[in-house]
């Protein structure tokens, strides 16, 4: 970026604290992808390369996993990928945010577009205050930085570590509570609660659907949710304000 | 084609096709305006996506070979509804994982 101007330099520093809650998440959850390589025999090489390049741990999970069972190579890329269209989402979400920014923000903001650092960005996006679409890509980045760097030492670290974490941690589940954790203080509407809920419903009643395709119906179908309880909320509002 | 071959062939397609999905939008598109639709759709994204993505993981946990697992669930619910209340990140996460320790410990 050509000049940091006062409040660019305020915005990162603000994404950085904003993100920092997210390193007890973070770290568990790379040393997980570590430790679960490590034991199907991966090499370092191989699961650093995966961390830094794909860096988006639930498809990391999944790809791991499929390849573990011998499944099909084009079916573990497939799922991989499906696994990660939700980023396509967010894109979209975040380009409402910091569209018009220069180009090499938007490339780099693109790299570290993860579940957290969307998440960190439109919970401060919600709370206020108002602010430039420059200072939005830097607040970004400064929530990127807490979550991207942590995330490769911490792959790195249960690689080395491998074994030596006990079953009794319970680190699996370290996933799941970091998602809701994530969506828990976002549910401040009846629309968005509405949204949540159908999704659940949705992912568990398809999920014998293959490729991931019970994520994607669940997703639509929240989104659908949410749009249509706003309106209808609108719609009751705008008629008990007119005159009867 | 030998594990090693698989794995780096993988890395290489999902690496770029995940780089491709998350430039689509910023990248490609940037802030023309949306369709009011789809601006409206797009701000239920992350209500519509995570629930559904955590849920069969919750329901139907890998660690206990998909059984379904009350220390778990209990977990989940304790980590959603300090969530909702304290508004709190770190807050859902202690607690949540504090009560999976805990139900683990009791049931276990």
């Amino acid at each position: 970026m050509d000049r940091t101007s006062p409040d660019l330099a305020r915005a990162f520093r603000l994404g950085i604290r904003d993100g920092l809650p997210f390193l007890i998440v973070i770290v568990p959850f790379g040393m997980l992808f570590g430790v679960l390589a490590s034991e199907a025999g991966w090499s370092m090489a191989e699961m650093m390369a995966m961390t830094i390049l794909v860096i988006a741990g639930a498809s990391q999970f999944t790809a791991l996993q499929l390849l573990s069972e011998h499944a099909p190579l084009f079916i573990a890329i497939a799922t991989a990928l499906a696994v990660n269209l939700r980023l396509a989402m967010y894109s979209a979400s975040l380009a409402q945010e910091i569209g018009s920014t220069p180009l090499l923000g938007r490339l780099l903001a693109a790299y570290c577009l993860t579940d957290q650092t969307y998440g960190i960005s439109m919970n401060r996006l919600a709370l206020g205050p108002a602010m430039t679409q420059r200072e939005r890509l830097a607040h970004f980045l400064g929530g990127a930085v807490p979550v991207c760097i942590p995330w490769y030492f911490a792959t790195w670290l249960g690689a080395v570590l491998g074994n030596a974490i006990p079953p009794a941690f319970a680190l699996d589940f370290a996933v799941p509570i970091t998602f809701i954790a994530i969506v828990g203080p976002g549910l401040r509407t009846l629309p968005q609660a509405a949204a949540a809920l159908v999704s659940v419903v949705v992912a568990l009643a398809l999920a014998s659907l293959p490729y991931n395709l019970w994520l994607l119906a669940a997703a639509v179908a929240g989104m659908m949710t949410g749009a249509m309880t706003e309106i209808w909320l609108e719609r009751r509002k705008a008629g008990n304000e007119s005159p009867k | 084609m030998s594990d090693s071959a698989r794995i780096w062939i993988l890395i290489a397609v999902v690496s770029i096709g995940t780089y491709l999905i998350r430039y689509s939008f910023i990248g490609l598109v940037g802030d023309r305006a949306l369709p009011p639709w789809a601006a409206r759709m797009l701000r239920y994204v992350p209500v519509a996506v995570m629930p559904g993505l955590v849920a069969p993981l919750i329901a139907w946990p890998q660690a206990t070979g998909g059984v379904t697992d009350p220390a778990r669930l209990a977990a989940a619910v304790a980590a959603l509804i300090i969530g909702i209340t304290t508004r709190n990140v770190l807050a859902s996460i202690f607690g949540g994982m504090a009560v999976l320790y805990l139900a683990l410990w009791l049931i276990g």
